[in-house]
């Protein structure tokens, strides 16, 4: 009887557009995973910091830094691997959510790691969302690449400013 | 297979003519009525815009009606939410009153369920639904379903539990818990009517209490010596409660009645006799829950407006714990879900509710020997309270921790390494924001005592989770010196003299090597021209190894491989082989993590991660990390917390591979038993016997892998305790031999991390009681030392 929701630990809607095999192989995938997705990183926070909030919830095999595809410098995310998924799922449940740095990390199924997933998709190097992205967020290397492309077209200048403030 | 299970299922289905009614199309209906009765009953009591008795009666309605085609089903689920659902106890006794008034074979039938699933919870060591069921067989006596004779007997029965002879403490203790759990829901009903046989029933408890041994207490306390909440045993305590709620004719505004709305209802209806209990008998196989001691940390006056907090001798005090507790329990997977349900607790407006919630969790994560839930949960909860109640819980929670700073010097050494890290990470969800200035208190004293301590600890995991600056930003300038030093590598070969050093040439071309990306060969080639030194400072045997080569290799390794986990760990990774060929015996296995921790002395976190990768790829035994902890190298940090942390968790690592040794051979003989997958025609029965054999050999080498893992984990353990009754004995012989005081900051500290091994690894380390009353808790220990094994023992007895 299902009495008590355990619903922190469910798959999201998300899913990675790159996998390369058909839906319900990947979700099978992703419901035997112990592997996780951590986003919305600061561009600082080292992988000690990484693993000292992650091994909060079990023992971590290994974390993967995610890199800006050119500059090879961290871009805001990262993959967690647990030894067990219940270790994982408690991930799920207590650390998404919670801050570090000062940010809201969001922890995601993945799943796992592969050669090449640990570089930013973006067109720049980074990840896509700092393509689009046209707020300012120190955290993640100021403002995002659309903004900045407004910004040195002389364009709206004024409301930026105002949101800088 | 789907056969048979069809052909059961139209078994069931009586006699009926099913031609035309396909189970195919009836599963759907009846799986739909059952979600939907499902999703019903375990709903009634939540929030909702009727009242619950409304609620009840409604439900009680449409139940009725499906009573004669899932009365099994119904049953089932009342059953579950019984014990699924403990905070909701009396909504769903009052419910199955009322279903009994309308039918009353239902009640018959529904408390022979449940009677029988009590014993399959005792069966099972789920003794915490089982407390529950007899909580539920109480209330049903005050609805009009069960005869109060009937639940006076099952109370006889677990009481007559305590004469049993040769059964261990903790089997009695369970069965009177289980009877004083329940009385304040039946005790008015049950003194009304069987006043003299209650008055018999509580003389035997109260006679037991008296003479039930308690040298577990002083052991699972989180608060020792003088302070203001003195830590009872959990029974004593309640039965005090419950001597006083009787005094007070059983008088309480906690507990949710919600069959007395239904009075005239179910008054007329006729009530049951429990079948006959008696409890399962002792036997090896039931593991009864340990004992506990009641953590309190607020009295009636800390709450400053609003209803007071119970005294200690309340029931309330008690019967609020017990259901806030319950609710966690209930909701731990949710912390949304959970903090929810803590704030919209039913009794919230007796109570100050934030007290209780804060006292309660913190009860759990500070429970000895292990917490309910993971701390991170504790954590994550505490946070999502303070997101829901941002104007008054912050409040309380900082209260709560100038109190527990304050009683610091009280607190057990275990408990308070849990506060420090919960401090931590709460610090780091609010921008490391504190009023330090109120703990300037810990400045300019001994930097052993518990306060300097906790701040000094709190700070480096502020760190872990940060970084310097930061740190260094969010404390009082005249908190420098707790503030831990930068993380940064100290490379010996690149200080400034370290010319002179002898290994310094070695340490240059090895560096360059190495940056050039240099063979495995090369490197070892290398250090073959390393020179022996017959004087390399306090090594005990230095003709065993060669400490030189060791020293120069790890510190070059690790200082090129400093700038993050990934390089240190891609560094051993390359020269894995190197490190196999150095760490030939366990001195130099010692050795090797001596110059970890000299090269690494300002980042505990790096120690710590690169002495479990060593583990974990073989390099290091978990005996060498042992006596490394407790060698002379590493005194000086012997009181911080990353030194038990390591131990802990090289514990954990030995006791993983044990138990994943004795998979391997369960497994391995599981697959010989099955010869089904090997084909058995007679020209290949050849090759089953090779293959037979093969399985024989593979089983034998697991069997002797699996003795190996057991006797380094034994190994391991004796080491451990050896040492520290050396260390500890030592350090009382130098005492007296000063005419000093054995009991300083450091012995304080030091027996207490004793007992936190005890009290962390329990299960693991009760397999070798016996080795260990015979080795090393010997009747010639010190007396203070051998406290502790005994106060260990008596957790099991």
């Amino acid at each position: 009887m299902a009495l008590k929701s355990d619903r922190m630990t469910e798959l999201s809607a998300y899913r990675d557009q790159h996998f390369g095999g058909s839906m319900d192989n990947q979700e099978r995938k992703l419901k035997e995973a112990s592997t996780l997705y951590i986003g919305n990183l600061s561009f600082f926070t080292t992988e000690e910091q990484i693993y000292e909030v992650f091994s909060k919830c079990g023992s971590i095999k290994r974390v993967v830094m995610g890199l800006d595809k050119i500059k090879r410098t961290p871009c805001g995310f990262c993959f967690v691997e647990y030894y067990d998924r219940e270790e994982a799922a408690n991930c799920m449940r207590y650390v998404s959510g919670t801050r570090l740095d000062d940010r809201i990390i969001r922890t995601d199924w993945d799943v796992g790691f592969k050669e090449g997933r640990q570089y930013g998709r973006g067109k720049s190097g980074g990840q896509v969302r700092d393509e689009y992205r046209t707020d300012y967020d120190g955290g993640r290397g100021g403002y995002g690449k659309a903004a900045l492309k407004q910004l040195s077209a002389g364009k709206e200048k004024p409301r930026y400013q105002q949101w800088v403030s | 297979m789907s056969g048979s299970r069809r052909r059961k299922y139209r078994d069931d289905d009586e006699d009926m003519d099913t031609s035309h009614r396909s189970s195919k199309r009836r599963r759907p209906d009846n799986a739909q009525i059952e979600e939907r009765l499902e999703s019903l009953i375990t709903r009634v009591g939540e929030k909702s815009t009727s009242s619950l008795e409304s609620n009840l009666e409604g439900l009680s309605g449409v139940l009725e009606a499906d009573l004669p085609n899932y009365k099994g089903k119904i049953i089932k689920i009342l059953c579950d939410c019984a014990v699924a659902l403990p905070e909701k106890i009396t909504v769903y006794t009052t419910l199955v009153g009322l279903l009994n008034a309308k039918n009353f074979g239902f009640g018959d039938d529904f408390i022979i369920v449940l009677s029988k699933s009590m014993r399959e919870f005792m069966k099972a060591n789920e003794w915490s639904k089982a407390r529950f069921v007899v909580r539920f067989f109480a209330d049903l006596v005050n609805c009009h379903v069960i005869d109060v004779a009937s639940l006076l007997s099952l109370y006889e029965n677990f009481v007559a539990v305590s004469e049993e002879p040769d059964i261990p403490q903790v089997r009695s203790d369970w069965f009177i818990y289980s009877v004083l759990s329940s009385l304040p829901w039946v005790g008015c009903s049950l003194d009304e009517k069987k006043g003299e046989e209650l008055t018999k029933l509580m003389k035997s408890i109260e006679d037991y209490l008296g003479k039930r041994k308690k040298d577990h207490v002083p052991f699972l306390r989180v608060w020792h010596g003088e302070n203001p909440h003195e830590q009872q045993d959990y029974l004593e305590n309640l039965w005090q409660q419950i001597a006083k709620l009787r005094r007070d004719e059983w008088v309480e505004k906690i507990i949710m009645r919600p069959y007395m709305a239904f009075h005239s209802i179910l008054s007329e209806s006729s009530v049951h006799s429990l079948p006959p209990f008696t409890p399962p008998p002792h036997n090896l196989e039931l593991n009864y829950p340990i004992p506990k001691v009641v953590f309190r940390m607020f009295d009636p006056t800390d709450a400053p407006d609003g209803p007071p907090m119970p005294g200690p001798l309340s029931i309330e005090r008690y019967l609020v714990e017990d259901q806030i507790s319950s609710l966690i329990s209930t909701y731990f997977r949710d912390r949304k879900d959970c903090a929810a349900q803590l704030l919209n607790y039913h009794a919230k407006k007796q109570i100050p509710l934030n007290y209780v919630i804060v006292e309660v969790m913190f009860g759990q994560l500070f429970n000895l020997p292990q917490s309910p839930q993971i701390h991170v949960f504790y954590m994550a909860l505490f946070l999502e309270l303070c997101k829901l109640q941002p104007g008054s819980l912050p409040q309380v929670l900082a209260q709560a921790s100038e109190m527990l700073y304050e009683r610091l010097e009280h607190m057990n050494l275990h408990s308070s390494d849990r506060f420090v890290n919960w401090f931590a990470h709460h610090l780091s969800n609010f921008q490391f924001r504190w009023s330090w200035e109120e703990w300037t208190d810990c400045l300019n004293v001994d930097v052993d005592l518990p306060k300097p301590k906790f701040v000094i600890e709190v700070l480096a995991k502020c760190l872990r989770l940060s970084y310097h600056q930061r740190i260094v930003e969010s404390v009082p300038e005249t908190f420098a010196p707790l503030v831990p030093n930068p993380p940064e590598p100290i490379y010996k070969y690149g200080e400034e003299g370290a010319e002179s050093l002898p290994g310094y040439a070695i340490a240059q071309t090895l560096c360059d090597l190495i940056k050039k990306k240099g063979s495995i060969e090369v490197v070892l080639e290398v250090l073959k021209d390393a020179p022996n030194p017959k004087d390399v400072d306090g090594m005990e045997d230095e003709t065993s190894f060669n400490a030189l080569k060791i020293d120069v290799f790890v510190q070059v390794l690790l200082y090129l491989g400093s700038k993050s986990f990934s390089h240190s760990f891609g560094a051993l990774a390359k020269f894995l082989p190197v490190l196999k060929e150095l760490a030939v015996n366990e001195e130099s296995q010692i050795y090797i993590l001596r110059v970890i921790k000299d090269l690494w002395r300002n980042h505990s976190q790096r120690i710590a991660v690169l002495v479990d990768k060593l583990l974990r790829v073989r390099v290091i035994s978990c005996p060498a990390v042992a006596n490394w902890l407790f060698s002379s190298f590493m005194s000086s940090s012997f009181t911080r917390m990353f030194v038990w942390e390591i131990l802990h968790s090289t514990i954990n690592t030995m006791n993983k591979h044990v138990k994943g040794c004795e998979t391997e051979l369960e497994e391995a003989r599981q697959s010989a038993k099955r010869p089904d997958d090997v084909d058995m025609e007679s020209d290949e029965e050849d090759r089953y016997d090779i293959t037979k054999a093969a399985s024989e050999s593979k089983i034998e080498q697991l069997q002797e892998k699996l003795e190996g893992a057991q006797s380094e984990e034994k190994k391991l353990f004796l080491i451990i305790f050896q040492r520290f009754v050396m260390v500890l004995g030592e350090h009382m012989v130098s005492c007296e031999n000063k005419g000093e005081e054995f009991r300083t900051p450091w012995f304080i500290h030091a027996i207490q991390r004793l007992q936190q091994i005890f009290l962390v690894h329990y299960h693991q380390v009760v397999k070798y009681t016996t080795t260990l009353e015979n080795l090393v808790f010997t009747s010639d220990t010190d007396p203070t030392i051998l406290e502790v094994f005994t106060a260990f023992r008596s957790l099991h007895s």
